[in-house]
């Protein structure tokens, strides 16, 4: 078998390649259901029974889509720059210590109207820091970021962990190690009552519209989506490569660390090393379903939701282990690739 | 022809997507013949002899070779049966010695050790009789382009080729190194071997070729014996249609525009003190075989790199660090000698790439934001006034054919009064049509006022549109001789560094005339 690359896409091909896949991945979940013996038609009944299927189903997978929007318009943003940022995670991570750190001391008892957009801007600071520094290492000795942006992962989650150990560790928490909880003013406000859903959201909406902007209008969104699809084209036309991607890096560091200052102050109030399911991984899951579109990222982050809150609800009824959500988000993932693939190569006889 | 032809390609039809490259093609080879298969980029011929090869498989036709068929899509099958094929890029492992080049893919990978000592004397053998000569322990990546060339050959005929393809084989050379060429290839058919030589350059096809094919569009649409036909035949037969190059008429040069007083660039593919100065109004045709120093010169003219050593003085102002966002705005227009990797991004629009080089003029952007609908007209602008075929500002450039591309990148760069244009390569891979076209603005561009820098390997282009020529070789410049003294020949001593002795020529040139 051989592939021969199409003379041009077609829309209708690229915007069906993430149906097709997600077909594909819940195909082949199914088979698994079955071979845990399990009716597969009532399991997926239940995943989105339990995603959507009562009040605090929906609120759940809400709160769950929010940090993952933001992480995946951190990994989107980055990858449409060629700029290839697995360090979501880490960036999460010191965005939520940096917010905590901040609200809970600094402008402690400030009003929300300036505890809230100051710490949300210590945790994009700090994202963006973490990220800067294995740029940082590429423009200057040629590293590849994809191994140290990968590995600062590690390295933030100790330190943040060193951190709820020792100088910004909870006194009242009995030892166990979280950090000291964000003052009032800095929680977000719900947007539903007796649910987890915090407005959190609503700024992650309007980030995504906010990058959609920036790289359709502005210029150095063209700059950048140049930088990133013909480095060579780019700079014969006087991009400045090396800048474009500090900023880029700015963005997409930023938006990993706000979505962990957002979670800090919207869900749980306090750092702990098991804040995040893996959310700054799943973003770049996200970012690639989405084909690195920031509007389809919103529709990305929902699917990644409702898989993780549904199949948490399907194992409580049916006894199927919950990993089932993270096998079916990782074969979605293979399968867009495959899908995207075939939207550029045709199988020639 | 002899009763039975050595080759015979039956009906060859392929389909890409929406395009027939080939349509029902048949060639035949007899045994002895060189054999030309002329046709402009896009006609077909390197797909037509990648199905021969086995690179790629028909959707109709057959390969018939010395009366046997080939299994479709396997070059190991016409490898076996007798095929040797050249390609335009080599396929050569630079670090290792010839000898280890022409032996691989010859031995079985479980053999423990490797018979170099039959090998040697096979090569030498090979080498011997058809006057190829090169040093088997030399290692290729120091070899020059047209050794390299050899080496490509000898490895087809180490694989008992006794039919030969080569894919544009002088591309890469200079018009002495074809010439020596053709000399061996005729000997070589001489001696029995059959070729097939693909190529767009007329005189060369009539010069070494027994039979030409002309292939159009797909279709092989003539047939000629090369002693029956002429230039002017063959140019209507390959384009369709009468396709005349503009001419170049006289002009009076103004101010110096740009000018280099001993610049050097480090690098393996640098430029060490060279001299030139461009003004107003005329053209300065830089000459010489790939890889000798051309792209550095023309990064240099656009603004991408420095200069570290010497002056290099734009428009009366010394270049203080490189910039091409101040170079745009002097008003210097540049095409890249590579017009996919560096003149436009291929998946983005056709208006996104007419202003990504201008994104700073506030006629495109303000405070940061893209004026979009400013952007779309100047490319529906473009489009119109340089006549690219098939485009619209929303369209992905991709989808341009490369003399569109080329018009667009011409079209963006000429659309304001340009004091300077930097044209590098700037029909490479273009065919007639859309060569007279690029010429056409070029010389247009000259004649309100611009100075031209071209920096070209195809010598017609330059001794048609330049009025001065430099030949560039190994990063330095030769001085400049007036386009009207000089000749192929000369050109040729300069193109090889020989400019004492060209300069005679010139000298000699001028009192027979």
């Amino acid at each position: 078998m051989r592939f021969e690359r199409r003379a041009h896409r077609p829309l209708i091909l690229v915007l069906l390649a993430p149906v097709f896949a997600l077909g594909a991945a819940l195909a082949i979940a199914g088979v698994l259901i079955m071979l845990a013996g399990a009716p597969v038609a009532e399991a997926f009944g239940q995943i989105l029974n339990g995603a959507f299927g009562s009040r605090l189903g929906i609120s759940e997978t809400l709160t769950r889509a929010t940090p993952l929007i933001f992480t995946g318009l951190a990994a989107a943003v980055a990858f449409r720059a060629r700029l290839w940022n697995i360090g979501g995670e880490g960036q999460f991570y010191m965005g939520a210590i940096a917010a905590a750190a901040l609200a809970s001391g600094a402008i402690a008892g400030w009003p929300p109207l300036i505890a809230i957009p100051g710490a949300m801007f210590a945790g994009a600071l700090a994202g963006t820091v973490t990220l800067l520094l294995p740029l940082g290492l590429r423009l200057r000795f040629g590293v590849d970021e994809v191994v140290t942006s990968l590995l600062l992962n590690f390295v933030a989650l100790l330190f943040v962990s060193m951190l709820i150990e020792g100088p910004l560790k909870d006194p009242l928490a009995f030892g166990w190690p979280q950090s000291v909880p964000v003052s009032e003013g800095a929680e977000l406000p719900k947007l539903l009552a007796r649910t987890r859903l915090h407005a959190g959201l609503l700024i992650a909406l309007a980030a995504a519209l906010l990058v959609h902007f920036v790289q359709s209008r502005t210029r150095f969104g063209m700059q950048s989506r140049a930088a990133g699809l013909n480095a060579a084209a780019a700079r014969f036309a006087g991009v400045p490569l090396g800048m474009t991607l500090i900023k880029v890096a700015c963005m997409s560091g930023g938006l990993a660390g706000l979505a962990g200052a957002i979670e800090v102050m919207g869900v749980k109030g306090y750092v702990t090393t098991d804040l995040s399911p893996g959310y700054g991984y799943a973003g770049i899951i996200v970012a690639m379903l989405a084909n690195l579109h920031p509007i389809g990222v919103v529709a990305a982050a929902l699917f990644v939701a409702v898989m993780f809150v549904g199949a948490d609800s399907m194992s409580r009824v049916m006894d199927i282990p919950s990993y089932i959500a993270d096998v079916t988000v990782a074969l979605s993932l293979l399968t867009m690739l495959l899908s995207l693939f075939f939207t550029q190569y045709r199988i020639s006889r | 022809m002899t009763a039975s032809p050595v080759l015979d390609l039956r009906n060859i039809t392929k389909r890409f997507g929406d395009t027939l490259a080939n349509d029902d093609v048949s060639v035949s080879l007899a045994k002895g013949e060189v054999l030309a298969l002329l046709g402009e980029n896009g006609a077909g011929k390197t797909t037509l002899m990648s199905i021969l090869f086995g690179h790629y498989t028909p959707d109709a036709g057959t390969v018939h070779v010395e009366g046997r068929e080939l299994p479709p899509g396997k070059p190991r099958a016409a490898i076996r049966a007798g095929v040797g094929m050249v390609h335009q890029h080599f396929s050569l492992a630079t670090n290792l010695t010839v000898l280890e080049n022409v032996m691989t893919g010859t031995e079985s990978l479980l053999r423990l050790r490797s018979d170099t000592r039959a090998a040697r004397a096979r090569l030498d053998d090979v080498s011997q009789r058809f006057g190829l000569v090169v040093d088997p322990d030399a290692r290729v990546g120091d070899l020059s382009v047209g050794e390299q060339q050899r080496v490509e050959i000898l490895k087809a005929l180490y694989n008992d080729a006794r039919i030969l393809i080569l894919d544009e084989p002088t591309a890469v050379l200079t018009n002495i190194e074809a010439e020596k060429l053709f000399r061996i290839l005729r000997d070589m058919a001489r001696q029995g071997l059959s070729l097939i030589f693909i190529s767009h350059k007329l005189h060369e096809v009539l010069a070494a070729a027994d039979r030409i094919v002309v292939l159009r569009g797909g279709k092989a649409v003539a047939e000629r014996r090369a002693a029956d036909t002429s230039k002017e035949e063959l140019a209507e037969l390959m384009v369709g249609r009468r396709v005349e190059r503009p001419r170049r008429e006289a002009a009076t040069p103004g101010e110096t525009v740009l000018e280099a007083r001993n610049v050097s660039l480090s690098g393996s593919k640098g430029l060490s003190h060279v001299n030139f100065a461009l003004r107003a109004g005329e053209t300065l045709g830089i000459i010489g075989v790939s890889g000798n120093g051309q792209t550095a010169l023309a990064h240099l003219a656009s603004g991408l790199v420095r200069h570290e050593e010497g002056d290099l003085i734009l428009f009366g102002n010394p270049v203080g660090k490189a910039s091409v966002r101040a170079f745009i705005e002097a008003g210097v227009g540049r095409i890249p000698e590579d017009r996919n990797a560096e003149g436009a991004v291929g998946d983005m629009t056709i208006w996104e790439n007419a202003i990504l080089e201008r994104i700073w003029s506030p006629t495109f952007s303000r405070h940061g934001l893209i004026d979009r609908a400013a952007a779309r007209r100047f490319a529906a602008e473009i489009i119109k006034a340089f006549d690219v075929r098939g485009g619209a500002p929303d369209k992905r450039i991709r989808l341009l054919s490369g003399g569109n591309m080329q018009k667009l990148i011409l079209g963006r760069n000429l659309h304001e009064q340009t004091k300077l244009l930097v044209a590098a390569q700037p029909t490479r891979g273009l065919d007639e049509g859309a060569i007279a076209s690029v010429h056409t603005r070029i010389l247009d561009a000259r004649k309100k006022g611009a100075g031209v820098l071209l920096i070209s390997e195809d010598l017609d282009e330059v001794i048609q549109l330049a009025d001065r020529i430099q030949a560039i070789v190994k990063g330095r410049l030769s001085p400049p001789v007036a386009a009207d003294q000089a000749d192929a020949r000369m050109l040729g001593l300069m193109m090889a560094g020989d400019w004492d002795k060209a300069g005679h020529v010139a000298g000699r040139g001028t009192h027979e005339i």
